[in-house]
């Protein structure tokens, strides 16, 4: 007997085989395998809040006006009643105080945005420390680093959008950034603004950037990042039966997917829980872009951050010469050091790959403690971001411990070349010392806890041995690899894929093995 | 000393004369009130004044090392320092800060009628201080206040541990005396810089801003702007995804 419900289903199963040929393609797809462990799932917060990027800001589109006409305020926000504003800041307040569920939209749309960069950079750090940037997977970190780099321009410009008085100070500053690019300045920053500073196109212009040909070029360059992951297949930590040419996880259908589709469930509540219950960017309290205002704690969104910390730590150097002014005060930190710090991230791959000598493919990732210097070299980086970003919040944290602003930038300047360099050694010895402690438990296995006299009326304390998913991850060195099979538990080590139970994001079938050939798996010719 | 001795022989004469003058024109009225107006609240001033404020003003106001002179200060500065408790001064912090007020609201008036009789200046306004203008009060408030107590009032680091306070607590009349004043780093907004009308104005948007404003979308987060929004973002969003990342990750 089969249902009504099941004649349907294969008979649009058939229907499609029919139509698109041999469901070889879909089954293939299906059945395809993905590792599983929680860091894999960082990426997926970005594109999940990139999504709910995309279709909160369509909405925003229905009601937005993105024109620096003057209009006089006639809305339903009494504190601002026939006050002079533009069309964009008055559609933007219209959108918060009239639109049906217009606020938590803008509200979404803003903390998804924050939440959208934040993702991208704990994703970066994750493939960094795992050493998943090295061969083959140069060109999607290098892709990464684009996205990041173009995220920050979309956030840059949908904080400019609304034309409040946020708004407007932080597009003032990047003017005066633009005007000291050294002789071109004065011309570039006119032919963006169309003319002196705030020149009357801007908001125009930064519209259509803002919601076609910025995000058109993320999803593209998302799209390339997802297909390069499909063909070169998702890397995966050592454990039992994980080798460099297979892939140990669950099946996209439906294991994943069932997990993947919960989890964008899950990090969309975050965004709607932040959306409706903590206020973002609450323009009608900024009030409109006035150039004879700022108002005290003006931040740019936290992506931007660092370049207002190393502007603020910056010392007021000018020069003028030949008739120029040239002012490093503002070059050297806004463009210069996000210049280096930028071409550093990209060519980070390329760089290891010719310090270390290391030209061989990879789709077993490290242990951060395996790869000491890698990973003391990205902590250092880390606290040096950090030092910049807690400068660009110096009078906030000023005003909140009630410190002297001017002793919390003299210390930061001092932090920002004395911190990194020990956090550098720090975490250097700390790998190492995980190391050894591993090499110890390989060698003499786990303390008991149990105490036995001998006869001789010595004390030895029992160990135990290292269980075997375990100590397969620790297996990263041909030494290693030896001390661990020459230990007594050697059948432990090769012994079968570990049974545990399933749980809702994780159907039976959950394990599975895929085997290529390394490399044609590699050449991406294969799926 | 001569020249301390002829300074308390103007300042009495002063004293006399600004008393026989107000008598003269105060007479024809009925003293309603506590004694906080007229030659009592002068008298009485005084003696606060003498007991409380002279060690650092100056027995005759003259200034001294502990404070500057207040005359021609006006009431206006006194009701506001004392009444947000910043005087009497109690230790050298790098900014006098608003404490509990240390005189009832009587003592306030008569302190300021004292300080008003001795050299003039400016005086707190009758009637409501803020039936003003919310719009323009708004505009007001952020041409020429939010560069220091930031746009919702929130407060702002000046430099050298100096800042400008939270708005929150300050009541209709001391937002106005503080304009009228100018206390230490604030600049003095005159009557020719902000019409009482402006004034008046600014009056109801701080009011409104620090304590009748519903934050229509949610937790403030202390109305910093993007900071803790940067904060709120790492902690609660990326914090919240990565519990729960582990959590799945456990489950698989
Ligand atoms: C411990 C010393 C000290 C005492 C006591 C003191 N003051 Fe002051 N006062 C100062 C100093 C110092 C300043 C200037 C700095 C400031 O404004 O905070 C000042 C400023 C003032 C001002 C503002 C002057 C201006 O130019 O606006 C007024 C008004 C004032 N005091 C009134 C009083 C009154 C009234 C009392 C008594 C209840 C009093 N002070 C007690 C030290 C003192
Ligand atoms: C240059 C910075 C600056 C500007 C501009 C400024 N203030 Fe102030 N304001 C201060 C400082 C500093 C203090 C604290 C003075 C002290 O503690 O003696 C202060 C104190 C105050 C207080 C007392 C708060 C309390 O709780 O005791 C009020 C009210 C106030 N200001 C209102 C205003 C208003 C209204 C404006 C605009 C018309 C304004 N301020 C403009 C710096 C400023
Ligand atoms: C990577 C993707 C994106 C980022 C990082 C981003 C970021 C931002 C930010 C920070 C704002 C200011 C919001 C506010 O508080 O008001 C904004 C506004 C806006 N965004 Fe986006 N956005 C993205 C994608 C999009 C897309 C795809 C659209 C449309 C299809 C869009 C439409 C808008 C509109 C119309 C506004 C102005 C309306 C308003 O401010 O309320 N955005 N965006």
């Amino acid at each position: 007997m089969t249902t009504a419900a099941e004649k349907v289903g294969a008979g649009t199963a058939t229907w499609v085989d029919d139509r698109l040929g041999s469901s070889n393609f879909v089954k293939r797809s299906l059945t395809k395998v993905f590792p599983d462990h929680w860091s894999f799932m960082l990426g997926e917060i970005a594109l999940y809040s990139f999504i709910v990027l995309l279709l909160s800001g369509t909405y925003l589109t229905l009601f937005f006006e993105g024109s620096s006409r003057e209009v006089i305020y006639n809305g339903a926000y009494l504190p601002l009643k026939g006050i002079p504003m533009s069309a964009a800041y008055e559609s933007t307040l219209r959108i918060s105080f009239e639109v049906r569920g217009g606020l938590i939209m803008r509200q979404i749309h803003h903390w998804a945005a924050l939440l959208f960069m934040a993702s991208i950079v704990v994703h970066l750090m994750r493939v960094f420390f795992t050493g998943a940037f090295r061969k083959p997977r140069e060109l999607n970190w290098l892709i990464g680093v684009l996205l990041l780099i173009t995220g920050l321009l979309e956030g840059f410009a949908g904080y400019s959008l609304p034309d409040d008085l946020l708004s407007g100070t932080g597009l003032r500053i990047a003017y005066s950034i633009m005007l000291s690019i050294p002789v071109l300045g004065t011309w570039v920053a006119f032919l963006l603004f169309g003319g002196e500073y705030p020149g009357g196109q801007i908001i125009e212009r930064l519209y259509p950037v803002h919601i076609l040909l910025i995000p058109g070029l993320i999803l593209g360059l998302i799209t390339f990042h997802m297909m390069l992951i499909w063909y070169q297949k998702h890397t995966q930590f050592a454990g039992p039966g994980r080798t460099e040419d297979n892939v140990v996880g669950s099946k996209i259908y439906p294991a994943y997917a069932a997990k993947a589709g919960g989890f964008f469930f899950l990090v969309f509540g975050v965004m709607a829980a932040l959306g409706g219950l903590a206020q973002i960017n609450p323009i009608w309290l900024y009030g409109p872009y006035d150039p004879s205002q700022v108002s005290a704690g003006s931040q740019p969104d936290w992506y931007i951050g660092f370049l207002d910390g190393s502007t603020r730590l910056m010392p007021n150097w000018e020069l003028r010469a030949l008739g120029h002014t040239f002012s490093p005060n503002v070059l050297v930190p806004t463009q210069v050091l996000p210049g280096v710090l930028f071409a550093l991230l990209m060519f980070y791959p390329f760089i290891e790959a010719k310090l270390t000598g290391d030209k061989g493919y990879h789709n077993l990732l490290d242990r951060p403690r395996d790869k000491p210097v890698r990973t003391a070299l990205g902590v250092m980086s880390i606290t040096f971001y950090v030092v910049l970003l807690i400068a660009g919040g110096n009078d906030i944290i000023a005003n909140i411990f009630h410190l002297s602003i001017n002793e919390i930038t003299y210390t930061l300047r001092t932090a920002l070349f004395v911190l990194p360099p020990i956090a550098y050694v720090i975490t250097k010895r700390f790998c190492l010392s995980l190391q050894r402690a591993d090499d110890e438990l390989i060698h003499h296995g786990i303390e008991s806890g149990t105490i036995r006299r001998l006869p001789s009326g010595e004390f030895v304390e029992e160990t135990v041995a290292v269980p075997a998913h375990y100590s397969v991850l620790m297996a990263t060195s041909d030494e290693r690899r030896a001390a661990i099979a020459h230990s007594e538990h050697e059948h432990a080590v090769a012994a079968a894929l570990p049974t545990r139970p399933r749980g809702f994001f994780r159907p039976k079938g959950g394990v599975i093995v895929e085997q290529a050939p390394a490399d044609k798996e590699l050449e991406g010719t294969v799926d | 000393m001569r020249a301390r001795l002829s300074s308390y022989a103007v300042v009495l004469l002063a004293l006399v004369m600004v008393g026989g003058l107000y008598t003269a024109f105060a007479a024809p009225k009925p003293k309603a009130d506590a004694g906080t107006t007229g030659d009592f609240a002068v008298s009485q001033g005084r003696q606060l004044y003498l007991q409380g404020c002279s060690t650092c003003h100056g027995l005759a106001n003259q200034g001294g090392a502990g404070g500057p002179s207040l005359v021609g200060v006006g009431a206006s500065a006194v009701v506001f320092q004392v009444s947000t408790g910043r005087m009497p001064l109690a230790n050298g912090a790098a900014q006098a800060p608003r404490k509990k007020q240390k005189y009832d609201r009587d003592q306030i008036d008569q302190l300021a009628a004292y300080i008003q009789s001795i050299g003039g200046g400016p005086t707190v306004p009758s009637g409501s201080l803020s039936d003003g203008d919310l719009a323009l009060g708004g505009d007001l408030f952020r041409t020429n206040c939010s560069s220091c107590h930031n746009f919702a009032g929130a407060g702002g680091a000046l430099t050298r541990s100096k800042y400008a306070p939270a708005l929150k607590k300050a009541t209709a009349e001391e937002i106005y005396t503080a304009m009228q004043s100018g206390p230490e780093n604030m600049p003095r907004f005159s009557d020719n810089t902000l019409s009482p009308d402006e004034k008046r104005a600014i009056v109801k948007y701080v009011r409104f801003i620090t304590n009748e404003n519903k934050d229509p979308g949610g937790a403030a987060l202390g109305h910093y702007g993007p900071i803790p929004e940067g904060l709120v973002i790492f902690l609660v969003g990326i914090g919240a995804l990565i519990v729960v990342t582990l959590w799945i990750g456990a489950r698989a």
